[in-house]
């Protein structure tokens, strides 16, 4: 549930059986009954990119910073992710991904300074700081990817306590994991005064310092959490999906697209980051599968592509209109609707009225 | 809150199981496509892939496919990005008769190294990809047929060798190389030092990140640096960026060398005159004269089958190249078929065929492409094949052939990719093979 409706509201029954449900089916069924295809190429990279949006959502969405450079938080993660596996063998693996984390973070806090002094669009131009210095930075440097010619680095395989994770559905799995804990974290973090303080700041900075929240630490804080949370889904990308890394990857991009994810998911909701990330990692997929299976004879794959980028657009606008807060808006209120429609509860929030 | 993104995938197993069921046939061979016919590169993508599937369309229609056994594709749009190609070899991978992998793209392949290795599937980078493939001992299954990037390297330095009179004269010779910032354009950043210290000539390497449609900084750098050539290693809209900005910096254009992956059609047309005496490396012609030719425009276009839009690209750069890459492919899967029986084969029978694929001039004539490339001749250890190159001048019009067909250094070669192959191996855990003949055990 959002933070920011009701944070201490216990969970109904109903919604308790469906985690319950969903748990086994994404633990359980997924790994055991679906297909690679599912698993390598869909969940995975949806797993990953929900991360980092949520990551986004808990600086932009909870505490009002707008950045635009994820995409490079997410190279920090997984280049350090990389190197420390390489440099210092003997660490565990889920060692080197907290580790990865946190280097994310110092750096995320570093390129954060600026939002003490910014706001809005001009913290935005900044954050494009961040964005190319460290794309910069990985080309330059050879020393980060082991001296490659090419600059592409080859992810080792996943292995925890002996056990390796080689197969798709034991990266999906890994994947699975690390998010839902990362997820829970973050829940719990922003549901505690921080998470309020975040809230405070974005609302109203100066009544948020007159009531005494300290403004510097919070920030930065914030910077730290969503570059931690993006440097881990960074990690996801290369070492459980992609299994390779090269610096273009990473590029403005990819910063906007997690951008776009919390803007069309929902600002300042967690669920609204993973149906933005399904929206605009899974559904393009679908389209065009459906696309080819039905028109691949007709059109080449370049026609397909280009009427499924329509699509999507038309699809984004109508969406943003019918709900300027996001997908899940849309969801809470279709939720609320079939609810008092079929009597099973009363009084469900069907609309988060603590935004400003 | 699991139980919402598991809603989305059942989803998406539901649509999965309704487009993911292709009809199965006996005696087919699959060829997965993963195309770019949108984006930055949509110029090399949409004439490469045209040409390989108008060469696939050709053996279809005129042989009844190869020795009986029909030849299919499917194709998966990349935009020539790692992940969405990743993406389309998850979907294909599993489709029956799978060939081999053509991705043209090195970001894709590098990706894609360990899956088809574990898959047991050739991966073809034609003219392109990870130099230290050729080492077939330590990489069964890739094949950078034609002309690997150091070899490109070689035959450009000693074309301006030969410009300047013998490789002793380029003593003391500056040389600019412009590279497009991916990993292919990296490629070659080692082996450019590492000539230039044994011919004495200096080498700047200046990068232009992707896609590349401005260049002004790095043109600049250029006319301080005042080089002799300049070696344009770029890929699409970059290149006639590059020749426009020359231009603009009076840098002259007969002394711009492009590679082989600047030396199409789509080029220099843009760049209008500035193009005009621009010099560029190839493995095939250009030009529909070629016999075979002939044939793909008269059995393939006549029956309305042509994959190209633009019926005048047809005989351009990367649709001749599409054109040689099928006809690599399809005598791959002959002559493995020669020695397994003619079905569909698997992944690694192809891999066999691509291993003893020999091509000398005469089998190439017979095959209608005398003229077209000069000849292949590839073994379990060395996954080029001593691919021959040659240079064409751009006459602002078509391109002129303006030297015989060279091959490239490749012996002082051999040994550095051997040893970059080697410390590849121990760094995966890889034992090379010692004969062709063994089962591939990995």
């Amino acid at each position: 549930m959002d933070a920011t409706s009701n944070p201490r509201q216990t969970l109904p029954v109903i919604d308790r059986i469906l985690i319950g449900i969903g748990a086994v089916i994404t633990f359980g069924v997924i790994p055991l009954a679906g297909s690679d295809y599912l698993m390598d190429a869909v969940l995975t990279p949806f797993l990953a990119l929900a991360l980092a949006a949520a990551g986004l959502n808990v600086l932009t969405g909870y505490a009002g910073q707008v950045s635009l450079g994820s995409a490079a938080f997410l190279a920090v993660g997984a280049y350090a992710a990389y190197n420390l596996h390489l440099r210092l063998p003997e660490l565990p693996l889920l060692l080197d991904l907290v580790l990865a984390g946190l280097v994310a973070a110092a750096i995320g806090i570093v390129f954060g300074l600026p939002s003490l002094r910014l706001r809005g669009f001009y913290l935005a131009v900044s954050t494009l700081a961040a964005q190319f210095f460290v794309q910069w930075a990985l080309t330059k440097f050879g020393w980060f990817s082991n001296d490659n010619p090419s600059g592409v680095i080859d992810a080792p395989a996943l292995t925890i306590a002996g056990y390796s994770f080689t197969s798709a559905a034991g990266r999906y799995l890994f994947s699975l994991a690390v998010v839902t804990v990362a997820t829970i974290l973050t829940l719990l973090l922003l549901q505690s005064q921080t998470g309020r303080n975040f809230i405070a700041v974005r609302d109203h900075e100066i009544a948020a310092k007159v009531i005494g929240v300290p403004l510097l630490r919070t920030k930065l804080l914030a910077f730290g959490v969503s570059s931690f949370l993006i440097g881990v889904a960074g990690v996801l990308w290369a070492f459980a999906y992609l299994r390779t890394v090269e610096p273009a990857g990473f590029n403005l991009d990819r910063s906007f697209q997690i951008l776009f994810i919390i803007i069309i998911g929902g600002l300042a909701s967690l669920r609204g980051a993973f149906l933005g990330a399904a929206f605009i990692v899974v559904f393009p997929l679908i389209l065009s599968r459906l696309g080819a299976a039905l028109l691949g004879g007709v059109f080449d794959s370049g026609v397909l592509e280009m009427s499924q980028r329509i699509v999507i657009g038309a699809l984004i606008i109508a969406f943003l209109i019918a709900e300027p807060r996001g997908l899940i808006a849309l969801w809470d209120r279709f939720r609320a609707a079939s609810a008092a429609w079929t009597g099973l509860r009363k009084t469900f929030p069907a609309t988060d009225t603590s935004r400003s | 809150m699991r139980f919402r993104h598991l809603k989305f995938a059942l989803g998406v197993v539901g649509v999965l199981a309704f487009a993911g069921a292709p009809a199965v046939h006996a005696d087919e061979q699959f060829f997965p496509l993963q195309s770019y016919r949108v984006g930055p590169y949509a110029a090399g993508g949409t004439g490469f892939f045209g040409g390989f599937i108008d060469y696939l369309n050709l053996i279809n229609i005129r042989d009844g496919g190869v020795n009986g056994v029909k030849l299919t594709w499917d194709e998966g749009e990349t935009q020539y990005e790692v992940e969405r190609g990743v993406e389309v070899y998850e979907r294909l991978k599993n489709r029956l008769g799978v060939a081999a992998w053509n991705p043209l793209s090195v970001g894709i392949a590098y990706a894609m190294i360990d899956r088809i290795t574990k898959d047991k599937v050739p991966l073809i980078t034609v003219n392109h990809g990870r130099t230290d493939s050729t080492d077939g001992r330590v990489f069964p299954y890739v094949f950078p047929l034609l002309l690997n990037p150091y070899s490109e390297t070689s035959g450009i330095v000693n074309y301006i060798a030969s410009r300047e009179g013998g490789v002793d004269r380029l003593k003391d010779k500056k040389i600019v190389v412009l590279y497009h910032g991916s990993p292919y354009g990296k490629e070659t950043i080692p082996i450019y030092k590492l000539l230039a210290d044994k011919y004495h000539f200096s080498v700047e390497q200046i990068e232009v990140p992707h896609p590349g449609n401005e260049q002004q900084s790095q043109w600049l750098s250029i006319r301080r640096a005042k080089p002799d050539y300049v070696v344009l290693r770029g890929w699409g809209v970059m290149n006639p960026v590059a020749l426009k900005t020359a231009q603009k910096v009076g840098f002259p254009a007969d002394h711009i060398i492009g590679n082989v992956w600047s030396n199409s059609e789509e080029d220099v047309i843009p760049a209008g005159d500035a193009a005009k005496g621009y010099i560029a490396i190839t493995t095939q012609a250009s030009g529909a004269e070629y016999p075979v030719l002939q044939e793909v425009i008269k059995t393939v276009y006549g029956a309305g089958k042509g994959n190209l839009d633009d019926k005048k690209r047809i005989g351009s750069v990367y649709h001749n190249l599409g054109i040689v890459n099928g006809i690599l492919n399809v005598e791959a899967i002959r002559i493995a078929q020669a020695k397994f029986g003619e079905r569909t084969l698997t992944g690694d029978e192809v891999r066999w065929g691509f291993e003893h694929l020999q091509l000398n001039p005469a089998r190439v004539e017979a095959l209608g492409a005398k003229g077209l490339f000069h000849s292949i001749n590839v073994t379990w250890d060395n996954h080029e094949g001593d691919g021959r190159v040659t240079f064409q001048q751009w006459d602002g019009a078509k391109w002129k052939v303006v030297s015989d067909w060279i091959a490239p250094d490749r012996a002082s070669l051999r040994p550095i990719i051997e040893k970059s192959a080697a410390a590849y191996a121990r760094e995966h855990g890889i034992t090379p093979r010692t004969s062709g003949d063994d089962p591939v055990s990995q």
